[in-house]
């Protein structure tokens, strides 16, 4: 006799239970802290609040560790649970000139005020792996927090004075277009309403902060080789800690909310001008939560693709084509319906497979008439 | 590091600001047969793709008295549909069923219930792609304007382009509808065979498309006509051979493969229908005789859980519909 | 002080938000599913004269902070309703028609010409109001036909404006804009949307 099995529900747990074995590994290991994740792995953490949408260290290093450092994975479960917060209000925004800037970096300027602070990143390591890493010890030869520290609050003193925007300096020089101003409406809220196409520019901008890391990466580096050039140079990155402030209308003055890490990069494109406007630069943006230099550089190169219309310049390219481009950078939605074909199929594929027998059949009566 | 937060939910999951916004959406689908209503789709906790559409309508029409119904494929034991029904046992502690008849809310994933819908019924459908137009046209700019302008040529050349290479329509699921002669509308991934009981359905039909953030319905007794042609009429699948199982006929059949030598049998995909028939003493031609070793046991870790959704049957088992189990193409 | 602050306190409103609030949503649900069918509404509350209890209720059940509503004449003059609805839903009250998402109407006869409120864009039909129209009694006297009822439907309300059918007809003849009408009263709401064609007899 046929059994139709009802293991489903057992299936599930077992398995369930299978994935908790795997995320704790060797049990003869210590199980990693949250601490640990947070303070060791700070480019994951960041990346899954960055493409979380959730400024949250310690839930970002939990998600890490329960998707056992899958990041798409970990930044979803970020996702499930922002949505569950209740929304208080709107902070003001975000004054990344007086940011405490912990790295600083401009390729337009040889020295500029405020000057270039390299801080911690990758650039100019020799990627040799460092087999001193694999040590267990508190605290390891390579440890220069103190330096690191210091230098970051010399710089943070009065520092909208000392280290003014590179854009900003173009800008009064008239050599940069306008940033644009800030009407005081509500923006969008691409989490809070439905995107209908075309979209403004803090809808794009939105889109993009929370999009992949690794499709903007490579639809930015396509700009960079002919499709959509525009000639961008890095006017600035700057990644470091602002203030969030908050104004609640019963309260009648702001109120400081803490402070956020963010990589802000703002790229300084070519552009020749039209009849009404003379040649001039142009501005990309790119504004991440935590650390995410190769993130805020891919969104500027891509932001500043997407304006094409806006300035006249000639369509075509892939990372010109909004609607393409902004339906298809979430990583959670992406994931989910890639993934999603391995759901069961059957009751659609027996409709296909009927279709392409029938066909076959017809197919082959055809070749024997024609033979007779 | 600080203790984590505690978190709660909800009834049903989402709050009620979010209810609200996907009832507003509902409302306006009903008043609107077929029209496509935009969304503010939240992120569930579950991936898109796998049903956020379908839940979050489900969630939002659902209430304490409800008893939901879940299934996928026509099962309602379906690794998925479990993990469904699941989600809203536990934010909604709400009664479920396999139960057809017993159920007041469905929510499925690529079928409609064989045993007909009545009019206290909400049936709730998972959607991947709303857009009827979308593999013919990928812009929604474009496609928003061909439906304003009631613009269906596109998906007739489709159709008619079909015939003119394979001597009839290659669409067999997801198949197009005009809605209330207005609207062409996606009507999900079910088998076209499916699409005629959605003409003039008893029942309230959502859909709900949580990744495309899309709500459409189909009120009750609604005109749903299958798009063709004077010359090639629409058709739909009819099975050589009734179901092995409970010799149901004139029903949506699964293909299962018993063995790697062509041997295959056709069981009812509405397992709720099949198992319902076979408890009133309907028999198909392989189910009485006495059970047997499964030919193929679950293999790997875990998978003493039943890893396999389906277990064929043992060596003894009789000859089954095999080539030509198809039985061609009927008129409904 | 207190006596002051009990005057300002606004009348009670659903005892369960989130099952009244979904129950009625249901019956609104059904009623525009099914044109011309009353469907019970039995949550408990007490508005403001002249608000009934059922036309609250759909207020209270479909409206939030993101969608403007309208009150008539007859509502907009008593200051206690406008006070309840807006610390039930935290809808702005709006005096302009045309931004309504919801029109609460409890004055039928001087009912403003539909053509007042949105009535959707052809590429998003769905940007139309829907009107909460407060009435005494459900009886016969219409014939209703289209998606939803199998067949026809005899359908009643009193009291409505006297160019009731020739102005549904019109709502009709724009369809797929047009506004949507959920009609409030004696327990129960019926649904007429705009794909609903209304005939005398």
């Amino acid at each position: 006799m046929y059994v139709a099995a009802k293991g489903g529900e057992k299936a599930i747990r077992n398995a369930h239970a299978l994935l908790a074995k795997r995320r704790r590994g060797n049990e003869n290991l210590p199980s990693i802290g949250l601490d640990q994740i947070a303070a060791q792995l700070t480019l994951a953490v960041d990346r899954v609040m960055a493409e979380g949408s959730l400024y949250d260290v310690e839930l970002a290093a939990l998600a890490v560790k329960q998707a056992r450092g899958d990041l798409i994975e970990a930044i979803f479960l970020i996702r499930a649970f922002r949505t569950t917060l209740p929304r208080f209000g709107s902070a003001q925004p975000l004054d990344t000139a007086r940011m405490l800037v912990r790295r600083r970096v401009s390729a337009t300027y040889k020295d500029l005020p405020g000057g270039q602070l390299l801080g911690p990143t990758f650039d100019y390591t020799h990627r040799l792996l460092d087999t001193s890493l694999d040590s267990s010890e508190i605290r390891s030869t390579e440890s220069s927090s103190g330096v690191a520290e210091g230098a970051a609050s010399s710089v943070a003193r009065s520092v909208a004075e000392i280290m003014p925007r590179v854009t900003d300096l173009l800008g009064e020089e008239g050599l940069i277009e306008a940033s644009p101003a800030d009407d005081g409406g509500e923006p969008f809220d691409i989490t809070r309403a439905p995107v209908s196409f075309p979209v403004d520019r803090a809808t794009r901008l939105q889109t993009l902060a929370r999009g992949d890391e690794g499709y903007l990466l490579a639809l930015g580096y396509s700009t960079q080789r002919g499709y959509a050039r525009s000639h961008p140079f890095v006017g600035e990155i700057r990644f470091g800690d602002v203030e969030v402030m908050f104004e609640a209308p019963e309260l009648g003055f702001e109120v400081n909310l803490g402070t956020v890490q963010v990589t802000e990069c703002q790229m300084v494109n070519q552009f020749k001008g039209s009849t009404e406007v003379p040649p001039q630069f142009t501005r990309g943006y790119g504004l991440v939560f935590g650390q995410c230099e190769r993130k805020a550089m891919s969104m500027a190169l891509v932001e500043r693709a997407l304006r094409w219309q806006e300035l006249g310049e000639e369509p075509g390219a892939p990372a010109q084509d909004e609607e393409f481009v902004l339906s298809h950078c979430d990583n959670v939605q992406a994931t989910g319906f890639v993934e999603h074909l391995k759901l069961p199929h059957y009751v659609d594929f027996q409709a296909e497979l009927d279709l392409v027998r029938r066909m076959r059949s017809e197919h082959e009566t055809e070749m024997k008439e024609a033979a007779e | 590091m600080s203790a984590m937060p505690a978190i709660t939910y909800n009834f049903a999951y989402l709050d009620e600001q979010t209810k609200r916004m996907i009832r507003r959406a509902i409302l306006k689908a009903i008043a609107v047969p077929g029209y496509q209503v935009p969304f503010a789709a939240r992120e569930m906790p579950m991936p898109y793709g796998w049903g956020t559409g379908g839940v979050q309508v489900t969630a939002a029409v659902l209430g304490r008295d409800d008893v939901l119904k879940v299934i996928d494929q026509g099962a309602d034991d379906t690794t998925n549909a479990v993990a469904i029904r699941g989600f809203f046992e536990k934010t909604a502690r709400v009664a479920t069923t396999t139960s057809t008849r017993e159920a007041t809310v469905i929510q499925t994933r690529h079928r409609v219930p064989e045993t007909p819908l009545r009019e206290d019924q909400i049936l709730v459908y998972q959607v991947p792609i709303p857009e009827p137009l979308r593999f013919l046209e990928p812009r929604e700019t474009e496609t928003r304007q061909l439906h304003a302008l009631a613009e269906y040529g596109l998906m007739h050349v489709k159709l008619y382009e079909d015939i003119a290479r394979h001597g009839h329509i290659a669409t067999t699921y997801a198949y197009p509808v005009e809605v209330a002669g207005r609207y062409v509308m996606d009507p999900s991934p079910i088998p076209k065979f499916d699409n005629p009981k959605m003409d003039d359905c008893p029942a309230l039909q959502l859909f709900g498309a949580g990744r495309e953030k899309r709500i459409y319905a189909i009120p009750p007794h609604t005109k749903v006509r299958s798009l063709d042609f004077e010359d090639h009429p629409f058709r739909v699948q009819r099975f050589a051979k009734p179901c092995a199982l409970c010799a149901a006929t004139g029903v949506y059949l699964d293909e299962v493969i018993l063995d790697d030598k062509g041997g295959r049998m056709f069981v009812c995909s509405d397992t709720d229908y099949c198992n319902t028939r076979q408890e009133e003493g309907h028999r198909g031609e392989m189910s009485g005789a006495s059970p047997s070793r499964q030919p193929f046991p679950p293999r790997g870790e875990g998978a003493e859980g039943g890893a396999l959704h389906l277990s064929p049957p043992g060596r003894d088992r009789s000859e089954a519909a095999g080539e030509g189990a198809s039985g061609g193409e009927v008129r409904p | 002080m207190s006596a002051q602050r009990a005057e300002t306190v606004p009348a009670k409103g659903f005892d369960d938000p989130v099952f009244d609030g979904q129950a009625t949503f249901r019956a609104a649900m059904w009623a525009l599913a099914r044109p011309g069918r009353v469907e019970a509404v039995s949550a408990a509350l007490e508005p403001p004269a002249p608000l009934s209890r059922e036309a609250a209720a759909l207020v209270l059940a479909l409206c939030d902070y993101e969608t403007p509503l309208w009150l008539d004449a007859r509502l907009a003059g008593v200051p206690a309703v406008a006070a309840f609805l807006r610390f039930h839903t935290g809808a702005a009250i709006v005096e302009d028609p045309r931004e309504a998402r919801f029109a609460l109407v409890t004055d039928p006869r001087e009912m403003p010409d539909f053509r007042v409120f949105a009535q959707g864009a052809p590429d998003y039909p769905d940007a139309s109001a829907t009107l909460i129209v407060q009435v005494e009694a459900f009886g016969d006297g219409l014939t209703l036909e289209g998606p939803g009822i199998e067949g026809r439907a005899a359908f009643g309300a009193a009291p409505l404006p006297a160019d009731f059918v020739p102005r549904m007809a019109a709502n009709r003849a724009l369809f797929p804009l047009g506004v949507d009408l959920l009609l409030a009263g004696a327990g129960g709401v019926a649904g007429l949307p705009r794909s609903v064609t209304v005939k005398e007899g």
